[in-house]
């Protein structure tokens, strides 16, 4: 019966989509293991209470809240102190997301813990007294499974890779106090630069349009933004070729060294297709590529492939996704 | 400053995989390896600090078997001053207990920074650096894409999902280095015959008792084969209908 610890992600005084990812994580592990308890801890400002309370319908048990205003940013030391010091009161293992500060938070909280990590799965589960995790390494190119043994394991969730399914809970509440003063972080949060409003994360964006280096130039990237705003749930990506340029800031490049996305659509406007960046966006479901070049690699993976000017075809693929969505 | 840099030995990223019989590791026959390229960032990062505001040392360290030398001395090559190699054959995937090694070893070094890449290629984890801060009980920042030290103090930026953090901290500290921060560059030929002339040491690695292990490995299936549906912008009708009634993405 093991009971398992989540560490739920929130942004300010709102849950993150991956906390609720994580709970549904939790709560399917515990329940294909013989059953046992799903506590999710929250750790924001004042007010984050109410927002936590949704989590028992995602199967927590008991929802654990750590209000502090020191909280409204991300206090690293002070939340992995106060996950760890919680994670010491009988748990089989910590689920979190391997979100950007969630990576961060992992290796603090195990090593506090003297705990093995499992990073960035895709599928955990027991197996006898040990924990397997599946996690796409080699830059997404195999697919490892790990054996995690001890009594205390922390766990890290790839985002999106767990959706996330309702199984309602009349979850109890419980508090706590930060276990170190968010006021003496050593690593002060000085500013965060939100991106454009509205704009989605490439992360979590259902279609994703990118470019690459066959745009020409920094101000044709318009075209690919018209084309994302077009299908209306799209983020914009590119190519190292174009960060490097200095024409689209590095946090858009996807592939290896950047972010790794699997949306559902992904359109590559002037991509090549080096093999670095098929690491970031090859388990998208339906790629589009358009290229003036048939021997282009990127067509090896395309689903749709277009062969011709990106400058000539953007517009007119605007225009027609404009119309279909009209038609909804 | 002094600058410790933590390096991985890891396959080419432009490798062609296999899966070895026995389906637990990558078949290496035909696989170079190389230093791992955040990492190759994070000693480029070091090196450019100690040009900018000399007079500075620069020590590499490596945990793996005795092939890991070839990493450090590529790492003397670039131009750090020196390297420690813990040896060990011990599977490299549980990276808390390979932050135990680092750990124990960088504990009385004196360091002004530790730097790490974010992540390694092969374990594709993000787990040493970060773990290995925590055991020394220094601050730690992690995936920086811009990074700026002064005697005592850094600054830095970190992307989050839709944002950028920018932090400051004190020194001594760890930070790993995401893409952004140096474009590692090439060992010239004068730095190569200097590297042979470095100092190398090598003494075992106190590597914590090991926890993740691999099982299995295999190759992700498969995409369907790629299909050109047309020329030009009179493809557009045909893409938009497949999008709709194939795909259903629209
Ligand atoms: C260690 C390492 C890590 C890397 N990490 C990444 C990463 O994370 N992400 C990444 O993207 N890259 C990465 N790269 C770089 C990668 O190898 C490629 O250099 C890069 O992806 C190329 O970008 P590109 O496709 O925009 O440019 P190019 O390769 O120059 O391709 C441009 C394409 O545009 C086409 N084209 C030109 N004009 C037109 C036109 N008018 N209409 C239509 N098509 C046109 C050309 O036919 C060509 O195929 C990495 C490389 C290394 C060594
Ligand atoms: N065996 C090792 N020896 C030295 N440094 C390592 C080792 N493994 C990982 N690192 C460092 O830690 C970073 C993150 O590795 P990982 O936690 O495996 O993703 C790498 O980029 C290296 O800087």
């Amino acid at each position: 019966m093991p009971n398992v610890l989540v560490f739920a992600e929130s942004r300010g005084s709102d849950l993150r989509k991956v906390a609720l990812e994580a709970t549904t994580a939790a709560r399917a592990f515990v329940d294909a293991s013989g059953g046992g308890e799903v506590h999710a801890l929250v750790a924001g400002p004042a007010g984050i209470a109410a927002k936590a309370e949704q989590l028992g319908k995602y199967g927590a048990d008991v929802v654990i809240t750590c209000e502090h205003a020191g909280l409204a940013r991300y206090a690293r030391e002070s939340v992995a102190a106060t996950l760890a010091e919680r994670a010491k009161q009988g748990y089989r293992a910590v689920f979190m997301p391997f979100s950007a500060n969630g990576r961060d938070l992992g290796p603090r909280v195990a090593a506090k813990l003297d705990a093995p990590l499992g990073s960035d799965a895709t599928s955990v589960a027991m197996s006898g007294d040990a924990i397997v995790v599946k996690h796409p390494g080699y830059a997404n190119k195999v697919i490892i499974e790990l054996t995690i043994t001890g009594p205390l394991a922390v766990i890290s969730l790839r985002p999106s890779a767990f959706t996330p399914v309702e199984k309602p809970r009349a979850a109890k509440t419980d508090s706590v106090q930060p276990a170190a003063d968010p006021g003496a972080e050593r690593v002060v949060v000085k500013d965060v630069v939100e991106g454009a409003k509205g704009k989605l994360d490439l992360g979590e964006a259902p279609v994703i349009v990118s470019g690459g280096r066959g745009l020409k130039e920094a101000a044709n990237f318009k075209l690919v933004e018209d084309l994302a705003s077009a299908f209306g749930n799209a983020a914009v990506g590119a190519t190292r070729a174009v960060t490097d340029d200095g024409w689209r800031p590095h946090s858009d490049q996807i592939g290896q060294t950047g972010r790794q996305v699997s949306p559902q659509l992904y359109v590559a406007a002037g991509i090549s297709g080096a093999i670095q960046h098929l690491a970031g966006m090859r388990t998208a479901r339906t790629i589009v590529a358009i290229n003036k070049d048939p021997e282009a690699p990127i067509f090896k993976v395309a689903d749709y492939g277009i062969v011709g000017d990106v400058l000539e075809i953007l517009p007119v693929l605007t225009a027609a996704v404009r119309e279909a969505k009209k038609g909804h | 400053m002094k600058i410790a840099v933590c390096i991985k030995r890891t396959p080419d990223s432009e490798s062609r995989f296999k899966i070895a019989a026995g389906g637990a590791g990558i078949d290496e026959s035909g696989v170079k390896f190389d230093m791992d390229d955040f990492a190759s960032y994070a000693v480029e990062a070091a090196l450019q600090i100690n040009e900018k505001q000399p007079p500075g040392e620069t020590i590499v360290f490596a945990v793996g078997p005795d092939a890991i030398q070839e990493t450090l001395r590529k790492a003397m090559s670039m131009g750090a001053d020196r390297a420690v190699h813990l040896k060990s054959d011990a599977p490299l995937f549980d990276g808390i207990s390979i932050a135990k090694a680092l750990a124990a070893e960088l504990k009385s070094g004196g360091f002004d920074l530790i730097l790490f890449g974010r992540h390694a290629f092969d374990s594709s984890a993000g787990v040493v650096g970060t773990a290995t801060a925590e055991m020394l009980g220094l601050p730690c920042v992690t995936a920086v894409s811009h990074l700026e030290v002064s005697p005592g103090k850094g600054s830095a930026r970190r992307e989050i999902e839709g944002a950028g953090e920018v932090v400051e901290f004190s020194l001594p500290a760890v930070v790993t280095i995401d893409e952004g921060v140096a474009r590692p560059r090439y060992p010239s030929l004068k730095g190569i015959m200097a590297a042979k002339k470095k100092p190398l040491e090598s003494k075992p690695a106190q590597v914590g008792p090991v926890r993740v292990s691999v099982k299995s490995m295999e190759l992700p299936a498969d995409r369907p084969p790629g299909r050109i549906i047309g020329q030009g912008s009179a493809a557009v009708p045909e893409l938009v209908r497949l999008l709709q009634t194939e795909a259903k993405v629209l």
